[in-house]
Formats: C-alpha cells, sequence, structure tokens
C-alpha cells in the first residue's frame, strides 16, 4: 500500500539527473535571448514612442511584445483554411478559434502572434543605452565617501551572550554529548559547556554611496493637455529606466505647478488638471528650497528635469526663472534638463530665451519635442553628455 | 537511470501488465526529471540532444513560460528509439506516473508494430547526438552566424520531403552527372556503305527524322527532373551549388523530418492507441481504491475536447473502441452494409469476439488518413458530435459550417493529407534555359500564406543561387512568384 510511501524524489538519490544539472537548452536559449534583444534594439524609437509599454511594467521586469520571430515556411492561409472541431452548437455558431494554437506537438510552432518575452528594467536600460549611445554617467567627485553597513552573518566561538546562537550551540551540545555517550534517550537533556557556545557575528561592509535624486517638474496650467502629458509620461519613463540603471538608491520626485508649486506623487503627476496661468520660477524656486532643506549637496547626485508647453506668464518671471538657475540651481545639480512640449495654443518663448540667456551653462540641456517621434532624439539630447 | 525502488516496482507492475495484454514493445527506460529538465527536452523534441539553435530555445522559453502560468504540463514523452526513452515528471504524484507508464508501453508497442515506423532510425538517439556534434564542428570551423544562418534557410524548407516515402524505401541520392551522358550519343550513327548505296542505307529523310528526334531528347533532358521531384530537399542536395558542410547540414535535416514524419502521419493512431492501453490497464487492474479521484481528473483532462480543433488523444481512443465494439459484435461486412433496419443495425450483435485481434490489426497497419478513411463511419461521426468550421468574413470569426458527415470526413482527411502541409514539387531546374528553379505548388482549394511564401522562396534562392519561381493560385487565379537574388516580383498566369 501506498501509506508507507517515502520521500524518494530527493535530487540526492537520482544521480542521473545530476549530469545534465547544467541545461543544454541554455546555449541555444541565450541564443534566443539575444535575439530578442536584437529584435527591441532595432525597434527601439517604435517602442520609445508608445505608451503601451509603460503599463506592461512590473517590479523589476518588463513584458515587451515584439513581432514574431519564425521560420518561413510554405503553409496554407490560416483563415481560408477552416478545420474539424466537436461539440454542440448549429451551423452558424460562432466558435473561438486559439490562432496561435499549434498542433500542441512540441516543436510545431503556433502560428501568428505576437511573442511577449519578459526582460528586466536593467536590461531594457542596457538596449537603450546601448542603441541611443549613452554615455555611462560619471557621478560627481563623492564616490569616495562610503557609508559603513552591518551585516550579521558570521558565525564565531566567542562574543556577548545577547547574540547566542541558539540552534548552533544546541547543535554542537547534541554532537558532543552523542558522541561522548553522555546522551541518554531517556532523559535527553542537553547541557551546552562553554565550547559548544555559538555566537552570532557581524561584518561591516563599506558601501560606496552613490545617491541620486530625481526632480521631475511638470507644468500642469491650462494649456497643457492629455497629448503633452502622455509625452512627459513616456519621456520621464525612459529617463528613470536609464538612471535607475546608473545609481543605486535612486530616489525620484515629483512637482507640478502652474502659478504655484507643490509636490505630488507619481499618480497624481501624470493624472493632475489644474488651470490658471504659468509661473515657472515657483516650481523652481519650490525645487531650490527642497534640494537646500533635504539633500546634502556632497552626497547626492541631483537631476531637474522640467516639461513646460513654454508660455510664461511674463518676461518678469522668465527672468527670475534665469536667475534661480544661474545662481542657484545650476551649481547644485548635475543636470536640469528643459523639454518643451508644444502645446494646442503653439510653443511658447521660455526655451529660446533659456537658450539665449545661459547658453555657456554646461549642465543646462533644453530640447524640443513637438510629437511622440521626438521623444528619441530628445532622451538622446538629455542623457548624451553622462552626467 | 536508476528509478527510486517504489517507482521501479510500479514500472515492473505496469509491464507487466502490459505484457499480459499482449503488448510488444522495445526494453523501456524511464528517466525522472524536473520541470526545467523536462521542458529542456520537450524543447529538444523529446532528445536530450540536439544540434545547436535558436529555435529550441525560443520553444523553450515558450513552455517554461507556459508551465510557470499554469497553462500546460507536460506528463510524458516517449521517443521512438531502441531501447526506447520515457521521461517522468519529477513532481507527479504516484498514480500520475503510473497512468504515464501505462502510456508509454502503448505508445513502445505502437512505434514497434507500425509499419510506418517500419524505415525509422532506432537509434535515433545516438544519431541526434552525432548530428549535434558534427554541426558544433561545423560551428567551430565556420563560425556561429554562418552556420546559423544556414540552418535557418535548412529548417525553413525542412518540410519539403515526401512525407509518403519513408514508409515506401526512399531513393537514395542520386549524382546527375554529365559524364554518363557521352557526346557520341548526340549524332545519329550513319552504317557504313559504299557511296552509291549511301542514299539507300542511310536514307537522308531517316537521317534528319533521327537527328530531329535526338535533338528533342536533348531538349528533354534539359527539363531535369523529368518527373515532378516531391522531396525538394532531396532535389536541392544533388543538385544544389552547395559546399560540403551545407550539404552535410542539410541532409542531416532531412534525415531528422524522415525520422519524425510518421509520428506526424499517426498522431491520432498513436495517441489514441496509447490512451486507450492507459485506460484499459488502470482501470482494470493498476488502480487503487484511493487513486480513483485522480485517475478520473487525469484521464478527463487527457480526453477533454474543444470545439475549436481535434483532441487525437479522444478521437483515436473512441474510434479504435469503436472498431473494438463493432467487431466484437459483427458489425461489420456486407450483411450489416445492407440492412436498412436502423434498430436491428442498432441492437446488432453476432458475439463473434473479434474486437481485440482488429485492433491489433489496425494498429499495425494503418496511418492517419486510413484510419480515419476505413473506420470513420456515420454513427461515429454524430455521437462525437464532429463538426465542420469555416471563416466567416460577415460574423468576422470561425462558425460551424456544416454537420454533414461526408463533409467532415472530408475535411478532417484533407486537413491529415501532407501532414497538413501544402504538395510543393520542383518541376524544371532550368527554367527558360536558363538555370532557373521553378517550383510548383499544387492547389487542392486553400492558398498558400503569401508573405511566408515569399520568405521561404527567398531562402530557397540563397541555396540554388539562381532565381527561383514559385507558381500557385491565389484567390482563384494562377500566379507565379519570383525572388531573383534582390527582389520579388509576380506575375499572373
Amino acid at each position: 500500500m501506498f501509506s508507507t510511501m517515502l520521500p524518494v524524489f530527493l535530487r540526492e538519490e537520482t544521480p542521473s539527473v545530476k549530469h545534465t544539472m547544467a541545461l543544454k537548452i541554455e546555449q541555444d536559449h541565450n541564443r534566443f535571448r539575444q535575439i530578442v534583444r536584437g529584435k527591441i534594439k532595432a525597434n527601439l524609437k517604435k517602442y520609445i514612442s508608445h505608451e503601451e509599454l509603460i503599463g506592461r511594467k512590473g517590479k523589476d521586469l518588463i513584458s515587451i511584445p515584439i513581432p514574431q520571430i519564425d521560420i518561413p515556411t510554405f503553409r496554407f492561409a490560416p483563415r481560408s483554411q477552416g478545420g474539424v472541431g466537436q461539440g454542440d452548437g448549429d451551423s452558424g455558431t460562432p466558435i473561438a478559434v486559439d490562432e496561435d494554437e499549434g498542433s500542441g506537438e512540441a516543436g510545431n510552432l503556433p502560428g501568428e502572434h505576437l511573442l511577449e518575452v519578459d526582460i528586466t528594467l536593467e536590461e531594457l536600460a542596457q538596449i537603450l543605452g546601448e542603441e541611443l549611445e549613452l554615455p555611462k554617467i560619471e557621478p560627481k567627485g563623492h564616490q569616495k565617501i562610503q557609508t559603513e553597513k552591518d551585516k550579521y552573518a558570521a558565525i564565531h566561538r566567542s562574543g556577548p551572550e545577547s547574540l547566542r546562537h541558539f540552534k548552533r550551540t544546541y547543535k554542537e551540545a547534541l554532537k558532543r554529548q552523542i558522541t561522548s555517550g553522555a546522551y541518554s534517550l531517556k532523559n535527553p537533556l542537553i547541557l551546552p559547556i562553554r565550547e559548544d557556545k555559538r555566537y552570532l557575528s557581524w561584518k561591516t561592509k563599506p558601501t560606496p554611496e552613490c545617491n541620486g535624486l530625481i526632480v521631475y517638474m511638470m507644468d500642469v496650467s491650462g494649456s497643457m493637455g492629455d497629448e503633452q502629458k502622455e509625452i512627459v509620461r513616456i519621456e520621464t519613463f525612459w529617463i528613470d529606466t536609464w538612471l535607475r540603471s546608473q545609481y543605486k538608491g535612486l530616489v525620484t520626485r515629483y512637482i507640478v505647478h502652474d502659478a504655484t508649486a507643490k509636490e505630488v506623487n507619481e499618480e497624481m503627476f501624470y493624472h493632475i488638471r489644474e488651470s490658471g496661468g504659468t509661473m515657472i520660477s515657483s516650481a523652481y524656486h519650490f525645487f531650490n528650497k527642497m534640494i537646500d532643506e533635504e539633500y546634502d549637496l556632497g552626497q547626492w547626485n541631483i537631476y531637474g528635469f522640467h516639461f513646460s508647453d513654454g508660455d510664461n506668464w511674463s518676461g518678469g518671471d522668465t527672468d527670475k526663472c534665469i536667475s534661480l538657475l544661474q545662481k542657484e540651481l545650476l551649481p547644485k545639480v548635475n543636470l536640469f534638463c528643459y523639454g518643451q512640449v508644444e502645446s494646442t495654443y503653439g510653443s511658447g518663448e521660455f526655451i529660446r530665451e533659456l537658450e539665449d540667456e545661459l547658453d555657456s551653462a554646461e549642465n543646462l540641456i533644453t530640447s524640443k519635442i513637438e510629437s511622440k517621434d521626438d521623444i528619441y532624439n530628445s532622451i538622446k539630447q538629455f542623457l548624451g553628455k553622462g552626467k | 537511470m536508476n528509478l527510486p525502488p517504489e517507482l521501479k516496482r510500479i514500472q515492473e507492475e505496469i509491464e507487466g501488465y502490459a505484457r499480459d495484454y499482449g503488448l510488444d514493445f522495445c526494453e523501456t527506460i524511464f528517466e525522472i526529471l524536473d520541470f526545467k529538465q523536462l521542458n529542456e527536452v520537450a524543447s529538444f523534441m523529446g532528445f536530450p540532444n540536439r544540434f545547436p539553435h535558436w529555435r529550441f530555445g525560443m520553444e523553450y522559453e515558450r513552455l517554461s513560460k507556459s508551465y510557470a502560468y499554469g497553462l500546460h504540463k507536460i506528463y510524458e514523452m516517449v521517443i521512438n528509439n531502441d531501447p526506447c526513452y520515457a521521461y517522468l515528471l519529477q513532481c507527479n504524484n504516484y498514480v500520475d506516473q503510473k497512468i504515464v507508464m501505462a502510456h508509454v508501453y502503448g505508445h513502445g508497442d505502437f512505434f514497434k508494430n507500425n509499419f510506418w515506423f517500419s524505415k525509422t532510425n532506432r537509434k535515433m538517439m545516438d544519431e541526434m547526438a552525432n548530428h549535434a556534434t558534427k554541426v558544433r564542428k561545423y560551428i567551430d570551423k565556420y563560425g556561429y552566424n554562418e552556420v546559423e544562418e544556414f540552418i535557418d534557410i535548412c529548417l525553413s524548407i525542412d518540410d519539403l520531403i515526401d512525407r509518403h516515402a519513408p514508409f515506401i524505401e526512399r531513393r537514395g541520392r542520386k549524382v546527375a552527372s554529365d559524364l554518363l551522358d557521352p557526346e557520341a550519343e548526340q549524332t545519329v550513327k550513319k552504317i557504313k556503305s559504299k557511296d552509291y548505296m549511301e542514299e539507300f542505307i542511310n536514307p537522308p529523310d531517316f537521317m534528319e527524322l533521327q537527328q530531329r528526334k535526338i535533338e528533342e531528347d536533348k531538349l528533354k533532358k534539359r527539363g531535369y527532373p523529368e518527373a515532378p521531384e516531391k522531396d525538394v530537399v532531396l532535389f536541392l542536395i544533388e543538385n544544389a551549388p552547395l559546399e560540403n558542410w551545407q550539404r552535410e547540414i542539410l541532409e542531416l535535416i532531412r534525415e531528422e523530418s524522415y525520422y519524425f514524419a510518421p509520428q506526424g502521419q499517426t498522431k491520432i493512431m498513436n495517441e489514441g492507441w496509447a490512451t486507450y492501453w492507459h485506460s484499459k490497464i488502470m482501470t482494470q487492474r493498476a488502480l487503487r481504491d484511493s487513486e480513483l479521484i485522480d485517475y478520473a481528473d487525469h484521464h478527463s483532462g487527457t480526453v477533454a475536447t474543444q470545439p475549436t480543433r481535434i483532441n487525437p488523444y479522444k478521437l483515436g481512443l473512441e474510434l479504435f473502441k469503436d472498431i473494438e465494439d463493432r467487431w466484437n459484435r459483427g458489425k461489420f461486412g456486407k450483411e450489416y452494409e445492407e440492412c436498412d433496419n436502423i434498430e436491428t443495425k442498432k441492437s446488432w450483435d453476432k458475439d463473434l469476439g473479434l474486437g481485440r485481434e482488429k485492433i491489433f490489426e489496425v494498429r499495425k497497419i494503418y496511418n492517419d488518413v486510413t484510419f480515419i478513411d476505413t473506420f470513420m463511419t456515420e454513427e461515429f461521426c454524430e455521437e462525437q458530435k464532429l463538426f465542420v468550421y469555416k471563416y466567416s468574413p460577415e460574423q468576422e470569426a470561425y462558425v460551424i459550417s456544416d454537420r454533414d458527415f461526408r463533409k467532415v470526413k472530408q475535411q478532417l482527411l484533407f486537413s491529415l493529407t501532407n501532414f497538413g502541409q501544402p504538395f510543393i514539387f520542383v518541376k524544371e531546374s532550368n527554367y527558360e534555359n536558363r538555370g532557373e528553379l521553378y517550383l510548383y505548388h499544387r492547389h487542392e482549394g486553400i492558398d498558400l500564406k503569401v508573405d511566408y511564401g515569399k520568405e521561404t522562396l527567398r531562402n530557397i534562392q540563397t541555396i540554388w543561387t539562381r532565381p527561383v519561381y514559385l507558381e500557385t493560385v491565389v484567390e482563384g487565379r494562377g500566379k507565379i512568384f519570383k525572388f531573383d537574388g534582390e527582389k520579388h516580383s509576380e506575375r499572373n498566369l
């Protein structure tokens, strides 16, 4: 009877399995992934201008639909074929045919469908970097700052009682008592002596501190429509993906502004709709204050991205922005990017004035994004300097 | 190969039942794999070792993902080889393993006894490993990309073989050579004569006629192959200007194609037969009370039907059961056929008990096409609720179009003929006297998928190096597609 079933499926007991542990398929699988990667790279421009990818983002993975990779053969056109089925229903009853079902036999590959492949965000960033020829970011000159972290991972023979490892100690004592014959089944009393005791110990690991702060600012005044926000959303997704691959511990914060500025969360950032005038200086002021109050310039690599349609309220405010950038922000940040999206009301003057006034600033980049197709180039402009 | 003792015991038990029932199989070796390894082997189409190619990797990705999402689970896999190899999934419970074993012995019996398998290589496991080694060596010598690109092309045409040839001993390699055809044959031989007799012994009219005949023959020969060649791959191996390593790779891929062909030709029978026997062995012998529910669950999953496609396990099983029942009760032959009383027919029972014997005979000499053609009856079709579906442009969906027995049978047979692949022949290898290759698609009511067709043509052109044509029918009109190495073109016939 099966009631005496033993757990016989332990891997150790089936040595024939062991020699195939490193799967032979790995090579073919890697090659396939490589081809997939090539496909993604070749179609990157298309992916960049489409929003759908963003919805496919999981925690570390993103699922990307790629055109089918297939080997062409002479085969029948699927629709003209028809077939035989089994079940109830009168003639004319529609039936769902899964067009991508193969005959169920291995190797008999599915017909027509998009292939969904999961790749890690890191890999995606890598592809982005390669395709846009983005240089690796050189963090500001304080890579040497290190923090020390304690990790309790080692076992020592001495230590404070508070760190005594009970299980290990018990085991040692048990071993000793059994080998010395002091253990009795009738009175299974385990008494650890000094030599049995084991203590947890820690190792101090220096971790190089390389913190990044990205602040996204968006103009949400009446003139910024959904289409403009979508462009911002797509562009920030890709910027985020890239910067995340460059920094551990990246902090992202969001500021929206019309005539006044406030901080919001990510969700709000893309969906909020305010109306009213535009005073860009309010956002810059807010950003500046945020840095001053919360971030140590010595430890943080700070990035500012600002998107607007460039229709600022008045020349006076623009002057204020320029002086804020010049005196306060630019000296503090690694990079300040201004992207001007075109709204239904046309494109404003702000970008031109920035360019005129702050031409010599090395870490200010401006870019005009007239449509989704420009996102690709705009990302390249923003991140192309490796700051 | 060491099965854990408990499974070893089960294997011996099941094998004993299978032999009792008269199943006849090669020695069968079961291996336990975890799901990763099983997916690997499945991606290699059952073999532990194949030549390196990304398509196996793609299959692996697909299988792993659908396993991870719980969309499928491979229970059973078995290789037609001597000894027969079969795999068990490590995490399955014992009753599943029992079913799989019983099922595998069914396949083993079929592999060994069905005529369509009689010419298959029973040492394919080694052969495949040799192929893998060979290709790896070529990769070392010529580079990964070069070899991979060529394999891509080979796989694109690997189904252009003569699927009906594997049983009929297939044609060996033949080298076309002009040397065997000496120049001397090309003028009419004169018979020696004296001058004054010349006119009578070698009359000019006759000589001219003979000369013309020779010229005509020569022209005909240019139209090589003389008969349309269905084994397109063989034709290319023999006649295309390939490098030796390329020829060898194409040959080994053709070899593999022929190895898999009978499995495609007997899918319904093979699965039906195995299902019949796992069900017999389990329900009559091997099943314990406590396993009943698990067994029922597993078995009903195996034979579940979907409205959209034929489940070969189900169809094959039912047909074998139907045959057994008919031959047990004598529901065949002239007397039965000619009886027109439905009631009498229904309760017909001559108590012949020939069923078991009959199904063993059927598994020996039939393939899917002849199996369905011979044994599918109107009653069976109705009982099994079979229907034909078609794409309806108005409803933008596939709809049930007919339940008529003849139509169902015709459609089913059609989809099985040539393994559901279009018939493609080499018609001319010196088309228009320019060394161009002319392929012909025998159109039987279904168009080719044009974009795929064009790409395949491009691949064939790469092998042939001269322009390549394909004659087919698109939406009722004869068409010739051409790829000349740079661009595609087409014209109407």
